[in-house]
């Protein structure tokens, strides 16, 4: 459903992607591990065209990913992005938040938005906060309305851009469990991620980035419990035991 | 003072006549100056090249001419073109066009002011560049935009003095009228600048008003 040809990205001088080639496919829920500054989030910008990309191609359900023509609109719509900081709309509801895109982009019904937009905070376990604003909710509570106005887009897939790492260590477990639901019923996802039990217990597929490049991928069982590449080992070494 | 008084229940009859030129100029020119500012501010973040660098150059200009020169400009040279406009009309163009400057930058300053994050957000559910800004970025820009802007607007009430230069009898005009027929300086000018202060200081209660409000926040 996702495809990714031989990405390459660079800032400036600096080359973060260099040449990248993956594919999702539909509801596969693939985990993109690496250390900082290694290009994971790059990856998931340039899917959905929040960064160009300079060579190769990027292709969602065939169609090509350029971030300066206005198809990208139509790609957006359908393949969802969640950050790292939440980005909510501080001025709206949480309601509000998640019928943005409904009511404004697909020019839902206004009904027919709330209803379903109700229906999606109360499946993120956020029913009793619909009129609450964000700066009033707690970055757990705060993510999963991001991840319900995400899902208002009903999009293919979804973008996660290490969606629990601003978090409070005791408010990740609420996450981790609406997008392992997510999963379960089948949502096509790509995670970039340091939480390797989630990688391990939900991801289908495991990509270990490095330097711009993909180092290892594979079964996420497979990838994690036995890498094959030194630096995919000491990656995980380091991740899973810091001391 | 009992003379002062006097004087005051004679004039201030005539100066409210002024009073009334100077709410029209004021009023008028900041409905202007909004509209025109808010183009100018988003034509200079659209990202478009041509359309930054035009008003970019547009704002310099404005704000490299005073505004009595200005006024001067389009009430006695434009109608060697061709467009005859009255005085009130170049007034509140002129006043309006002058300060759309710094409407422009002050709407600026409070777009830029906004999070990354939260375009990124509107673009990644399909929204297009003036949806985001419409839905998304103008409403929060807003609470950063107004205390400067009730700012200006207080510049503005006193800047349309300037208008009696090309004949508009607002109330500094009025006042002058007054004060060289009767000779009574002290008396008209005390009363002129006692209503520019009544004037003024709803504004400044509503600046506070919007300070407070943004702060809050």
């Amino acid at each position: 459903m996702i495809e990714l040809n031989d990405v390459h990205k660079s800032f400036g001088k600096v080359e973060v992607l260099k040449g990248i080639t993956a594919s999702v496919a539909k509801s596969e829920v693939v985990c993109i591990i690496g250390p900082s500054g290694s290009g994971k989030s790059t990856i998931l910008r340039c899917i959905n065209g929040l960064e160009s990309y300079d060579r190769g191609e990027i292709s969602v359900e065939g169609a090509r990913v350029d971030s300066n023509d206005r198809s990208i609109v139509a790609i957006r719509t359908q393949v969802s992005m969640v950050f790292q900081r939440f980005n909510l709309f501080p001025h709206r509801t949480a309601l509000e938040n998640v019928i943005e895109g409904p009511l404004y982009v697909k020019k839902e019904p206004h009904e027919q938005a709330i209803a379903r937009g109700r229906a999606l905070l109360a499946q993120v376990g956020l029913a009793d906060k619909a009129e609450v604003h964000p700066p009033k909710l707690s970055g757990g509570q705060q993510q999963r309305v991001a991840i319900a106005r995400a899902l208002a887009m009903q999009p293919k897939a979804i973008l996660f851009d290490e969606p629990t790492s601003a978090l409070d260590p005791e408010l990740v477990g609420d996450v981790l469990s609406v997008m392992r639901k997510l999963a379960d019923d089948g949502m096509t996802m790509v995670v970039v991620t340091h939480e390797m039990g989630f990688a391990r217990d939900v991801a289908d597929r495991v990509l270990f980035i490095d330097g711009g490049v993909i180092v290892e991928q594979g079964a996420a069982k497979s990838v994690l419990n036995q890498p094959q590449h030194p630096r995919t080992q000491d990656f995980l070494r380091r991740v899973l035991h810091p001391l | 003072m009992q003379k002062f008084f006097h004087d005051a229940v004679e004039f201030v009859p005539i100066l409210l006549q002024g009073v009334w030129l100077t709410i029209v100029v004021t009023v008028g020119s900041l409905a202007l100056s909004t509209v025109l500012g808010l183009v100018w501010a988003l034509m200079r973040v659209s990202g478009i090249r041509i359309l930054v660098w035009l008003s970019a150059a547009l704002i310099n200009v404005i704000r490299g001419i005073p505004i009595i020169v200005l006024l001067f400009y389009i009430y006695f040279v434009m109608p060697d073109f061709g467009i005859a406009l009255s005085a009130l009309q170049a007034a509140i163009i002129g006043l309006g066009i002058a300060y759309s400057a710094y409407q422009a930058e002050n709407f600026r300053a409070g777009i830029e002011a906004i999070d990354k994050g939260q375009i990124e957000a509107a673009q990644t559910i399909g929204m297009g560049w003036w949806l985001t800004m419409r839905r998304v970025v103008l409403p929060q820009a807003v609470r950063i935009i107004l205390p400067p802007y009730g700012n200006i607007m207080i510049m503005m009430l006193k800047d349309s003095s300037q208008a009696s230069t090309i004949t508009v009898a607002e109330l500094a005009l009025q006042g002058k009228l007054i004060a060289s027929s009767t000779f009574k300086n002290t008396s008209v000018f005390t009363l002129v600048a006692l209503m520019y202060l009544t004037m003024s200081i709803p504004l400044i209660l509503l600046v506070r008003h919007f300070e407070n409000k943004a702060n809050r926040k």
